[in-house]
This record gives structure tokens, sequence and C-alpha cells, in this order.
């Protein structure tokens, strides 16, 4: 309880879910060392964190910020740009750590004193411009980020696949460097949601729900509110960042598509929406049921496309063609969250309470 | 003397504050019917569930008889309800003229009946293609009543007219509402001003906690000093 | 001392031109910079075009928003959209866009400009209906629901014409320049001025002498008053939701032949244009769109001549400069 900050799943149904995903995450590297699973187990335990960052915005302050991939880029980009000018080593690590964070928290602080000030619409819409503004700067300043190619960079050779730290032993099971970076990115993402947990259960997280609720009633009590949605933004800044750097670490490089683009924004929307807006929980709900359905459903649309395009159907292969996933996505989205607003955890714990 | 409104047990919920609390009246076909009662009794709140701005969330709201309490706005506008918010609501970026060529909703502005409201209100002659957001507080008052008379209304609805104008508006006022009652509409008038209601009322409605607690005729109530200060907390003699 | 016997004029309100005097003060404030008269004038002409593009483009989210408090982050499909059907219009009809007889080009550009508005503003009914109807009111979930409405449209541009460039050639007589002395006027920039003028002059001649218009402007101030007077502002708004759709499909189809290319992510990028003019302009101000949309486009053209390195966020910066000075935009129109 001390560690969910007192704010538990409240369904029992969720709790076995959130066991079962944590627990499926916490031994992937034991069951299923092959290449696909680690990344797909990678990925969720880093988007759970990003999206729970979001959620500490979307679903407890209620303002849709567009610039949320951008942190994480900032985070990305950092460590990556470190890893790659500095050579391999911690002292580089600990580099990109320095400048990208302050850098973050900065630019969150900028952006939230100059646009929370007036309406949510006006700060989501700030934020687009911002975002767009910064991924054109990413892709064009190629001496620095290495433009559309992104930099690739050596981990320290701790990290390093080949690096062997336990031998396959009695357990026919190998601890090398990739296994150790999995699981510090799993101990680092878990850490993260269990401090936003700790945020929102806060008096301050308190505060956050009383300015979503009605913002002139909160200050009216006396609480500056735009004070509080721009920490709260810094916050939710500082832990995407932290996850972009996680992701650079993992795959070992930072581009555009893998950690700037405005699909992998609309990604963390759909992950929000479907998990469950303001529980945190519904993160990681939904960092699961995404990732898992993009990587093993792509393949589904694939055959489907191939398929129409064999019995001739007019259209059907464009629309299920593989690249086409966004507009499946799209179309999700909308139907998420106009018939499903308030997610599965939120789905889950209504059904816990009342049988109706 | 036929009702042309009535309301039967109506409540209003805005957001978690249950606000009218069973409205029960009716408002006589030809009269003016003033509404009394101290801030936050739900006067404002009574006018605008009928004209359908909020919802009542139980109750029946009748016009001739005819059940609006789930018509839009518009359709009881359409109806012959004419509306005088409390903040006057003038659209202040149009001139004078535009503000009454939008409320003369059936077409053309009728010369005769503007003269008629000039006689009233010389001001707004004078301002005709002013700015309205440049008139002063009366003046503006003055602009969003000539917009309920514009076209004749079965059914005047007015929120507070005389709030912070100048006595001599205030005469003005009264006996633009006077004629206009005359002329056959029937008026429910909110009222703080002890003095106007007075003049104008024919019957009084005194509302408390989001209920009616008293309905009699204005003239009862007028010459019963007891009853005033039970009922609103005041004497005549700090209110004229 | 009253007001029935106050006699004489109203205290003039103060109009409050210095937003209006901007572009003409930066216009001659980079002149100097720039230091040749006719590259000066070229640039004037170049950002004047451009933002009366940008300004057809815009027009519509500014009005929808100040009328009923709806942003719609899916505005940039109406631009794409608009884009995409007017190719199916001019690559068929090539031979007569490549007729060199105005007359001939203009009769296949009107109708493709008229069919792309129709089928942009038929596209805005469906929208309005289906996205934000059902959320009315509920700032989160709109923007929710039109930024997924943005990416279905964007995949299904996609889905239906490929994920490549469509090359729109201008038609003949639109290409080239006028030559006067040592200026160069590109022809397509003085239509696209002349269109946008026309565009603008005819929301002014709409909002401010027809009754609609009226009604429009006192629904951007009081919606509640303009209902209780008997008008069904729903209705008003889905119209101009509409024509403000159809609008945006104009804009799509000028900026197509501007860049003489079609793609469906011009929908995507061109929101982001789109929303800072809106933002400079004040939300919900038709003038302050258009003197947003030339400040953008006049940023945008000097900028990139004389800072080329800058041009990338020169946009962001202008829009910091403009939040500086006055939070809410040039022009804050509704007092919510």
């Amino acid at each position: 309880m001390m560690v969910l900050s007192g704010d538990p799943p409240r369904s029992r149904v969720l709790s076995i879910v959130l066991i079962v995903i944590i627990a499926a995450l916490a031994v992937t590297p034991l069951v299923f060392p092959g290449a696909k699973a680690m990344n797909v187990a990678t990925k969720i335990c880093i988007f759970a964190a990003l999206v729970a960052s979001y959620d500490l915005l979307l679903g407890y302050t209620g303002s849709v910020s567009f610039a949320h991939t951008m942190f994480y880029g900032i985070g990305s980009y950092s460590v990556a740009i470190a890893l790659y000018s500095m050579g391999p080593g911690w002292a580089a690590v600990a580099t990109g750590i320095v400048i990208g964070l302050p850098l973050a928290l900065l630019l969150a602080l900028a952006i939230g004193l100059f646009s929370l000030r007036v309406e949510a619409i006006f700060f989501a819409m700030i934020t687009l411009a911002v975002a767009s503004a910064f991924l054109v700067l990413a892709s064009q300043l190629s001496w620095l980020t290495g433009g559309e190619d992104g930099r690739s960079f050596q981990l320290p050779e701790l990290l390093r696949p080949g690096t062997v730290l336990i031998s396959k032993g009695v357990f026919g099971f190998e601890l090398n460097g990739r296994v150790l970076t999995y699981y510090l990115i799993f101990a680092g993402s878990a850490a993260m949601i269990l401090a936003l947990l700790r945020v929102v259960n806060s008096p301050f997280g308190r505060v956050l729900q009383a300015i979503r609720e009605n913002r002139f009633r909160a200050e009216a009590l006396g609480f500056r509110t735009v004070f509080h949605l721009t920490y709260a933004n810094c916050i939710a800044a500082l832990v995407a960042a932290s996850a972009g750097m996680l992701n650079a670490l993992w795959l070992r490089y930072a581009g555009p598509d893998t950690s700037l683009s405005f699909a992998i924004m609309l990604d963390i929307l759909l992950m929000v929406v479907i998990g469950g807006m303001g529980t945190i929980y519904g993160a990681i709900i939904g960092a699961a049921i995404f990732i898992l359905a993009q990587n093993y459903l792509q393949a589904l649309m694939s055959a489907a496309s191939n398929a129409a395009a064999d019995a001739g159907l007019p259209l059907l292969p464009g629309l299920l063609h593989p690249d086409r996933w966004l507009l499946w996505l799209g179309l999700l989205f909308i139907a998420s969250v106009y018939f499903f607003p308030t997610g599965v955890v939120g789905r889950l714990r209504s059904i816990g309470r009342k049988p109706s | 003397m036929t009702e042309l409104l009535s309301l039967a047990g109506v409540h209003t919920h805005i957001g978690r504050y249950h606000i009218l609390q069973g409205v029960d009246f009716s408002v006589a076909e030809g009269q003016t019917t003033m509404l009394l009662g101290r801030n936050g009794a739900g006067k404002t709140s009574t006018l605008r569930t009928i004209m359908g701005l909020w919802q009542a969330s139980a109750g029946r709201i009748s016009l001739h008889g005819r059940p609006i309490e789930h018509s839009a706005t518009p359709d009881i506008a359409r109806l012959g309800v004419g509306y005088v918010p409390e903040s006057m609501a003038v659209f202040s970026d149009l001139t004078v003229k535009e503000n009454l060529v939008l409320a003369a909703r059936d077409g053309p502005l009728d010369d005769a009946r503007l003269e008629w409201i000039f006689g009233f209100f010389p001001a707004l002659k004078r301002f005709w293609l002013s700015r309205a957001g440049a008139l002063s507080g009366g003046q503006k008052q003055m602009l969003s009543i000539a917009r309920a008379i514009v076209e004749p209304r079965k059914l005047l609805l007015i929120d507070e007219p005389t709030k912070g104008l100048a006595p001599a508006i205030v005469v003005a006022l009264i006996e633009c509402f006077a004629e206009v009652k005359r002329r056959g509409a029937t008026i429910l008038l909110v009222e703080q001003n002890f003095f106007a209601a007075r003049e104008l009322g024919d019957s009084v409605l005194v509302m408390d906690n989001g209920k009616i607690v008293h309905r009699g005729e204005m003239a009862a109530l007028a010459s019963d000093v007891a009853l005033q200060e039970r009922l609103l907390g005041l004497s005549l003699e700090t209110h004229q | 001392m009253t007001d029935l016997a106050a006699s004489g004029a109203l205290p003039k309100p103060k109009r409050d031109v210095l937003p209006v005097l901007l572009p003409v003060i930066l216009a001659l404030a980079v002149a100097p910079l720039i230091g040749s008269a006719s590259s000066w004038v070229t640039l004037t002409v170049a950002s004047l075009a451009m933002g009366m593009m940008i300004f057809i483009m815009a027009s519509g989210l500014t009005l929808v928003f100040g009328l009923m408090d709806v942003l719609n982050f899916g505005h940039g499909a109406f631009i794409a959209v608009g884009a995409y059907i007017a190719t199916l219009v001019l690559l068929p009809l090539a031979p007569y866009v490549q007729a060199d007889s105005l007359l001939t080009n203009l009769a296949v550009l009107a109708p493709a400009a008229v069919l792309s508005m129709a089928v942009s503003g038929a596209l805005g009914l469906v929208v309005e209906r289906l996205l934000i109807l059902p959320v009315y009111g509920q700032h989160l979930k709109q923007i929710l629901m039109t930024t997924g409405g943005l990416i279905v449209a964007e995949q299904a541009l996609y889905a239906l014409w490929g994920p490549q460039i469509i090359p729109l050639p201008l038609p003949t007589s639109l290409r080239g320049s006028f030559i006067i002395g040592d200026v160069v006027i590109a022809k397509y920039r003085l239509l696209a001025m002349l269109v946008g003028l026309v565009v603008f002059a005819g929301i002014q001649l709409v909002l401010n002498r027809t009754k609609i218009g009226l009604l429009i402007r006192a629904g951007v101030e009081n919606r509640e008053m303009v209902e209780a007077l008997g008008y069904r502002i729903r209705r008003l708004f889905l119209g101009v939701f509409m024509v403000g759709s159809g609008l945006a499909g104009l804009g799509g189809v000028m900026w197509a032949l501007y860049r003489e290319q079609v793609h469906a992510s011009m929908g995507n990028d061109l929101t982001v244009l789109v929303f800072i003019v809106v933002i400079i302009g004040g939300l919900g101000s038709i003038g302050g769109c258009f003197i947003g949309a030339l400040l953008v486009a006049m940023v945008a053209n000097y900028g990139g001549f004389l800072v080329p390195k800058l041009a990338l966020v020169s946009n962001i910066l202008l829009m910091v400069a403009i939040l500086m000075w006055r939070p809410r935009g040039l022009y804050a129109v509704t007092s919510r």
C-alpha cells in the first residue's frame, strides 16, 4: 500500500490483469529471450511510463499537450548525441542526462508559463506549434542530430549484448548486457510510474483534479492554478525525457521516427484513452494492449490485405495495407473517446462496484 | 382571468446545486406580476428556466396551456416570449439599429412602433448608429428592453431592469412597462426596487430558497408593512 | 446628469489600429535591411499572396471558434481534401490547363475550385454531425475527436490516392511573371492576392451588411441571447462550419497550385500554420486572422531572405512576440 501511495487498483480483475502484465514483463528475458519479444516488452515498459506521465497532464489536469513526444525526443537525442560525440562511456550517459533533463524542464516551464495562463485550448494549440517547430529543427540541424537519419551510437561496455555477466548455468539462462539493459529499463519505468502515483495522490495531485473540475473555483479558493499546471507540465516533461533516454539506450539510436514523430503522439493519446484517463494504472494497460496489437495485428492486416488483393476486391487491399495502420488507429481512437471514455480501467472499476 | 404562464413543481439543478426546489405559480394574462425576493432566492433562475436557458430537471411549465419545459430556447422565444436578462446582454459590437434589426425577427423594423419606443427612450434615436458597447448602463438597459418590445410579444420576462439606474431612468422604464401592458402584453418582472414594484405590479410573488413563499395582490403587500418586513426584510422607509 | 436628457455625441470608442499598422510597419522596417527595392517589392508581393492564401484557409477556423467555442483540430483535413478534389478535375483536363489561353485555363480552374469547396463543405457537414455535435461543449473530447478525424482523413487520402506526391502544374497563362523595370511579380501571386481580397471583402460584407452576418457577430458575443431572441444558433453554426470548411478547401486548391503539388500530409502541415495565424489574430477575430496571416507570411518571406536559418522557427518566434505583447492575440474577441 505504501508503495502504491494508498491508491490501489480498486478492482479485483484489474489487479489480476496488472499483476499478469508486470509478471510477464519481469520474466520476459528468462522465458522469451528472442529479439522480437524483448523489443515488445521493452517498448511496453517505456511507453507505460511515458503514457503515465501524459496521463498526469491529460487525465489529472485536463490539458491536452501535443508536445509530449518533443520531451521524449529531447531525452532520446540528448543521450544519443552525448554517446555519439563522446564515445561509449558512463560519462557520456551522465552528460546526456545532465543536459537533457534541464533542457526539457526549461522548455516545459516556458511553455507552461506562457500558454497555461489563458485557456486549455491555447495550451493544446501552442504545444502543437512548438512541437512541430522542434521536429523541423531536429531534422534540419543535421550536424547535431544527424537529420532524418538520426544518430546511432555504441553503449558503454557493461550494457552491450556481447558482455556476458553470468554464463548459461543451471537455469539455462544467460545474464548479458542486453538483459541488464532490459532490467535497467524495467526498474526505471516502474520507479517513474510509482513516483507518478505518489504525485497524483499527494495534496498537489488533489489540487490538479480540483482545477480540472472547475478552474475558476480552484482559483477562487486561492490556488495559483497557472503555477500548479506548469508544475505538472514540468513533472510530465521530466518523466517523458527520462523515458526517451531509456528508449535511446535500448535502440542504441535516436531519430525523428522513433522519438519525435506525430505518430508517436497519436500512439500516446490512444494508449491513455484505451487504458483510462486519470488513473495512472491505465497507462500500463493501454501500453500493453496497444503495443501487443501493433506488433501482432499489423502482420494480420498484411495477410488480410494480400488476401483481398488476391480475391481481386477493389479498395480493400489499400485500406488493409499495413501502412494504413494509422487509419484504423484513428477510427479506433474516435470510437474510444466517444463510446469508451473511461477506458479499460474505468470499465473494470465500475464492474467491480455495481453489477449493473 | 386566464392563465398565460404556469409553473408546477419546477426543479432546476445547476451542477451539484439544487437551485429551484419546486416552484409553483401562474401568471394571469394581461397582468404585470412582480417576482420579489432576496438575492439568491432563485428569481433569475426561474426566468432562465422558463426561457429554456436552463433545463428544468422536474416539473411542468406551460404557456397558453402548451407544455414548454422540454422546448429549446429559440422555440420558446418564437411562441411570443421576450426576455430582458439581468446582464442586459446587448450586442456591444453591433449598433443600436443592428441590435433592433436582429430583435425584429418577423421582418423589417416597423417605423410606427419604433417612434413609440423612441417616445420612452429618446437616447436610442440619438445614438441609432452608434455601437451599443459605447452606450451608458442606462442606455443599454433601454436598448435591451426595446429589443424585447420591438415586435409585439405575448409575455415579457424582465430581470431587474432598474438595478443601478438613475431615478429619472427608472421613471421612464416604469412608464414604458405600464404602456406595454396597456397594449396587451403580460409581464413577469423581477425587481428589487420596491418603489417600482409597487407602481407596476398587479400581483406579486415572493421567493425564498428556490420556492414561492407568498403570492397575492401587489396592493395588499404594499399596504402591509409587517408582511413586507417578514417576507422581504425591508420596509418602505429605507427603499424610497 | 441623466441619460435621458443627455445630449451630444457618445464618447468615441477608441479604435484599436495598432495591429492594423503592424504589417505596414514590418514591411517598412525590413526595407533598409533588404537593400534593393526590387527585391523588397517582390518579397512583399510574395508575402501578401501567401498571406491571403493562409487567410482563406484559416478564416473558417477562427469563425467557428468565435461562434461556438469549437476548435476543430481537423481543420487541415479540409485543406488537403480540397487540393485532392481539384486534381480530379485538373489532371484529366490537362490539355485545357496547358492551353495558352487565360479564358480556357480559368474555365477549368473555376469548376475545380467550386467542386473542391463543395466537397470540403459537405465533408464539413459530416464532421460537424459525427465528431463535434456528440461532444459539444466538452473541450477535451472535442480536441481528441477532431484530432482523430484529421488522422483518419489523412490516411484515407493515402489509401485512395497513394502515398506519392501528385504534381499539379500551374495553368500556362498563370505561369511566369510580369516584369516592371527590375521588379519581378509572379502572375499566380497576383491572382492569389485577388482571390484573397475578394474572399476577405466577401466575408466582411456578409458580416456587416446581412442579417446572417449580424447574427454571427451577435452569436460570437453572446449566443444565449441570440437564442433568446428566437434564432436557432445551432443551424447557423452548422452553416458557418460548412462555409469555413469550403473556404479551407478553396485555400487548399490555391496552395496546391502555388506549390504545384498535392500531398496528403499538407493538411497536417498547414494545420500548424493556420493555428499560429489564428492564435496571433485572437481566437474568433476575422480581422485579426487577416493581419495574422499577413504577418506570418511576411516573417516567412523576409526572414527566409534575410536569415534563411531562422525561417524554420520564425513562426514560433512571431507567435511568442505577439503573445508577450497581447496574451490573447491581436484582437481578443470573446470574453469567454
